[in-house]
């Protein structure tokens, strides 16, 4: 196994050929199936959520729907470029990335950013495009954190203190930008990847309590000094009861929850839900995307979607545990941890057990940011299993 | 990989397969468990329920001429609720409908305001959550810019509707009798069972008087309603289910257009004589009635107005005008809600009291011009003595001085000033038989119940008004007595007499009632109907305006019958002397001048005048009459409150009435076979003939 799989050097065009052909039937083809039948799905129901709404006001009814496919080629080709990439090249480039990420969501908090739905989060860049940099400091954070935890070390079984706590500290920088956008969901998501990639890392057992405890006392904080925007309590209280204000912020909670159960077991069919035809649920074709699987593909679709993700989840923990060294392990780790908690968020929101946050389910969301980071993510994943370790 | 970090991933496989299982297990909950609840909660979500506005049905004449019916309009109205959440409070929707309606600015914001003590009209007396209309006869290109650029009129609606409409056919208006319709208020939608506020202004409206007050449950109808699949911004994407809206029935009266429109023709032509003449003439009614059912042919009352003025708002002026004395306050309906003395029209209710009390029919009474009440000489009218004669002749010639001696020696029976414990008092009793004092049950609201002044009566009346009169004698006059010390002295006298004994029942108050004068009270239609019960040999039938209320296809929901009538307790033979008494005076006696050229060949009209002394006012002048009088279909009855003399001025108004009816010197007979039509008119399906 050698840590050039992509270099030409020494071989002729025909051994070249084979080589390819051998490193891509090493890669993890369920795991690239899974993504495809859901990037699949996703288009399906994105087109589901956009086209009668665009056929009323007069636009391209498939218009959703291309740009989505658009986003989808983009992000498999990132994905493709980061697979062959040698992903333990790739802390060479963290520091960059990482100090790429913090100028973007820097940027973001000037008045460069844009507001979409309440969250301060993006940046336009003209001719309808536009970039929401907090996806891309979620790759950033995962490569991050893998490099300083996963420092090779002499018998430790934890990592150095140091180097704990430098990767807080540097994670905790991006982190509280994102918080200021404001971006609950999205710093939701960097404490859950740190503190998954935390605990597999290894660290004391202590450092998890004090964190979990220490983020205990924060949220606490937080809620009685009330640094929490109004629409923030809003959202929690009516996730807490739904009916209490059906109009207002109860409104996304009680619509989704209406979607997804009138769904019944074999759903209404694929475009001809009632409640998604009449745009009952707001910003559907993105974070509310599942509201759509639950009414018209019912149950069953729903089902469906949770087993695709898991298993990309489950391919991302066997690849995690197969990595060929710690770093592989941390990065594949940080990815599942990722993707996990956005799944368990976003569709946990849908059905009324999770408070409502703006993210975007993993591969079945419209949105090109995310849909790009998704895939790198892929790639990373792929990346670490080219370089598994030969016995398995 | 060491142990710790191997067995960490396999916790972590453990909590994300556990995440999804949570996830699973929540979905089975909702959509496999509660499915069918989150269905039916879907169902309402998606749909709205839309009221469709039933059409109200018309008001028609016994031959199916409409009186009142709908005109479509496109009916601008503008939604208090969703104004006021707009931040400047929907000033600016407001100034761009006055811009596109051609108005102010200011004049729409007082016609949205809500009515109350201190707000003025134009504004808006129904509930603050109905549409409120502001124009109803708008250009439908204004209309559809309003209802296309829905962005820059939000809470404003253009809708088309039924308005109402007045044909007035032959001339024929019945405002009081049709009444009016207003916005329903709140309070009338809390008390009304099954009221419906429909969004529709122009049909969320109540009868307020007359007719469409009275049936207005029959011509309002049945809104139907209409389950409409919306999406999230209401928009209509389909029709789920659907209750057509029931029509209102229309109300078939009575009323005859031609008649209505010759009587009201008639009271104005006799109210403008009498003004040249010097006369007041400050209010009018006339009534047809037809005397073997009860049935209202014809009801006028003067001054009058044109109801289309309530549709579409009605100004401060407009509203003033109508209830204000100025214009002599013609929503009032003097048929049913003026009360004047009736002076002699009232003798046939005295004769008849007279004769069961004992005296003889075919007697002879002295008739001086004066008789002694007591101390106090009545007189006849302008002191005229006849010498004697019998009662026919009383009534011919209208003779007082006969009544007042019967009144009187009935008064002494009683026991006069020290009353027997029942006093019989025959001319009250009488009276009251004669459905005087009491609402007739005409179908019409607010019906005047007139007034006896009996004992009881006085009694009342002397306990409302004694700390007045008792201080008035101790004061007496003093401003007058510097002018007029003879009449302050006089007025002194009285209140001391009435502070004292007011309560008496004195020999003048009998003197009084006989000849239905001092403060005996009816209303015209009272009148009307006791004529009607001396033509048709004595019921005393109950007057109906509506006959039947038939569906718009023509089928007849119900026929409206007024309660069996009550006997007069009056002998036939009583009946018919003063059906031949009154005959006799449209020939020979005090209407012979007035129906000199009349007729009589082809219809004899019998009546009887009356001059009725007011207080401080003009005499109210009467005619009550009946005819054909041998066989007798319609008793006809004019008044003219501060008219002059019944001949000068009521009884050449019902001497019209009648031509008009019968096609008599020359005119076209108004009557078929001189009736009202036995069937009730075939209506087209499409509605109205």
């Amino acid at each position: 196994m050698t840590a050039h799989g992509m270099s030409l050097d020494g071989y002729g065009e025909t051994a070249a050929w084979r080589r390819r052909l051998a490193v891509l039937r090493r890669l993890d083809w369920t795991l690239i199936i899974a993504v495809l039948v859901l990037s699949v799905l996703g288009a399906l129901l994105v087109r589901s959520a956009t086209f009668q709404i665009l056929t009323e006001q007069g636009r391209d009814p498939e218009g959703f729907l291309k740009r989505h496919i658009f986003n989808l080629v983009i992000g498999f080709g990132l994905g493709a470029l980061v697979s062959f990439l040698d992903y333990r090249l790739l802390r060479a480039y963290v520091p960059i990335m990482y100090v790429l990420a913090c100028v973007g969501l820097l940027v973001v908090l000037t008045p460069l950013g844009s507001t979409v739905n309440g969250s301060h989060s993006w940046i336009v860049l003209g001719g309808g495009f536009q970039i929401q940099p907090s996806e891309f400091a979620k790759v950033g954070l995962v490569v991050l954190l893998a490099m300083l935890l996963g420092e090779p070390r002499d018998g430790e079984d934890g990592p150095a203190t140091r180097d704990v706590l430098l990767a807080l500290a540097l994670a905790g920088v991006p982190a509280a930008m994102i918080m200021l956008q404001p971006d609950l969901g999205t710093t939701l998501v960097f404490i859950a990847v740190v503190l998954g990639m935390l605990t597999v890392s290894g660290v004391q057992k202590r450092w998890l309590a004090g964190l979990v405890g220490g983020g205990v006392l924060l949220a606490v904080a937080v809620w009685f000094f009330g640094l929490l925007k109004p629409y923030q309590i809003a959202r929690f209280t009516a996730f807490l009861d739904p009916s209490a204000d059906p109009r207002g912020a109860g409104y996304n909670a009680q619509q989704a929850r209406i979607a997804v159960g009138s769904g019944g077991v074999t759903g209404k069919g694929l475009f001809s839900g009632e409640q998604t035809g009449g745009h009952f649920v707001p910003e559907q074709q993105t974070d509310f995307i599942f509201t759509v699987a639950g009414e018209e593909l019912g149950f069953i679709g729903g089902v469906l979607i949770v087993a695709l993700l898991g298993v990309i989840l489950w391919r991302g923990l066997r690849i995690a545990s197969q990595a060929a060294d710690l770093f592989g392990t941390l990065v594949a780790t940080g990815v599942v941890c990722w993707l996990a908690f956005q799944t368990f968020e976003n569709i946990g929101m849908t059905l009324g057990i999770m408070p409502i946050t703006g993210l975007p389910l993993p591969f079945v969301s419209y949105g090109g940011s995310a849909t790009f980071a998704n895939m790198i993510a892929l790639g990373l994943l792929q990346a670490v299993h080219l370089r598994r370790r030969p016995f398995d | 990989m060491n142990a710790r970090t191997h067995f960490r991933l396999v916790v972590l496989y453990v909590v994300v397969g556990a995440l999804l299982l949570v996830l699973t297990g929540r979905m089975w909950t909702m959509q496999v468990l509660d499915g069918e609840h989150y269905r039916q909660v879907a169902a309402q979500n998606r749909t709205r329920d839309i009221v469709v506005p039933a059409v109200r049905g018309s008001i028609l004449d016994s031959s199916g001429r409409p009186l009142v019916r709908n005109r479509t309009a496109l009916v601008v109205s503008v939604d208090r609720t969703s104004l006021s959440r707009q931040k400047d409070r929907g000033a600016a929707v407001l100034a761009r409908l006055a811009a596109t309606l051609g108005t102010s600015r200011d004049e729409l914001e007082k016609r949205v305001r809500l009515c109350g003590p201190t707000v003025k009209r134009p504004c808006w007396p129904g509930s603050p959550y109905q549409p409120i209309p502001v124009d109803d006869r708008v250009d439908p290109k204004r209309a559809i810019q309003i209802m296309e650029r829905q962005e820059d009129f939000p809470g404003v609606t253009a809708q088309v509707q039924a308005v109402r409409e007045y044909p007035e056919p032959e001339g024929a208006s019945a405002a009081q009798a049709l009444g009016y319709l207003q916005p329903i208020t709140q309070e009338e939608l809390d008390k009304r069972k099954g009221l419906k506020v429909t969004g529709y202004s122009a049909v969320d409206l109540i009868g307020r008087d007359g007719l469409e007050a009275a049936y207005d449950g029959d011509l309002r109808g049945a809104p139907g309603f209409r389950r409409v699949l919306v999406d999230s911004q209401g928009r209509v994407t389909g029709t789920a289910r659907e209750q057509p809206a029931v029509a209102g029935g229309h109300v078939v009266t009575s009323l005859d257009a031609g008649v209505q429109g010759a009587a009201e023709n008639a009271l104005e032509k006799a109210v403008k004589a009498a003004r040249a003449r010097g006369e007041k003439a400050d209010s009018a009614a006339a009534v047809v009635m037809d005397v073997r059912t009860g049935r209202v042919a014809a009801m006028a009352s003067y001054p009058t107005y044109n109801p289309a003025i309530w549709t579409g708002g009605i100004s401060q002026d407009e509203y003033d005008a109508l209830l204000g004395k100025k214009k002599g306050e013609p929503l009032t309906s003097r048929v049913t809600q003026g009360q004047f003395a009736p002076a002699s029209t009232f003798k046939i209710s005295s004769v008849a009291a007279a004769i069961r009390d004992g005296y003889p029919l075919n007697g002879t009474y002295p008739c001086p011009g004066s008789f002694n009440v007591g101390s106090r000489a009545f007189r006849n009218f302008e002191g005229q003595a006849h010498g004697s004669m019998n009662l026919h002749r009383a009534l011919v010639v209208s003779c007082d001085t006969i009544f007042y001696k019967f009144a009187y020696e009935q008064w002494l029976r009683d026991g006069a000033t020290k009353p027997k414990k029942n006093p019989k008092d025959p001319m009250v009793r009488m009276a009251r038989d004669w459905g005087f004092g009491a609402r007739t049950g005409i179908d019409l609201p607010s019906e005047a119940s007139g007034r006896i002044p009996d004992r009881a009566w006085k009694r009342q009346y002397w306990e409302a008004t004694r700390a007045t009169d008792c201080k008035a004698a101790k004061t007496g006059f003093p401003e007058l007595a510097r002018t007029d010390p003879t009449r302050a002295a006089y007025l002194k006298a009285i209140a001391a007499e009435n502070c004292a004994e007011g309560f008496n029942w004195r020999a003048g108050d009998a003197a009084n009632l006989s000849i239905g004068q001092g403060d005996m009270l009816v209303t015209p239609l009272q009148l009307t109907r006791a004529y009607a019960a001396l033509a048709n040999g004595g019921s005393l039938v109950v007057p109906r305006v509506a006959q039947a209320i038939v569906r718009p296809d023509g089928g007849v929901i119900r026929t409206i019958d007024a309660p069996p009538p009550p006997k007069l307790p009056v002998d036939g033979k009583v009946l018919a002397y003063m059906r031949s008494a009154l005959a006799g005076v449209t020939k020979e006696g005090t209407a012979a001048g007035v129906f000199n050229g009349f007729d009589s060949g082809k219809v004899a009209v019998a009546g009887k005048t009356g001059t009725a002394e007011v207080y401080g006012k003009g005499d109210t002048s009467w005619f009550a009459s009946f005819a054909p009088a041998k066989k007798p279909r319609f008793a006809v009855t004019v008044m003219i409150s501060q008219g002059g003399t019944g001949g000068s001025s009521a009884a050449p108004a019902v001497r019209e009435i009648y031509e008009a009816m019968y096609g008599l010197g020359g005119r076209k007979a108004l009557l078929k076979n001189g009736r009202l039509p036995e069937e009730l008119p075939r209506l087209t399906p499409q509605g109205a003939p």
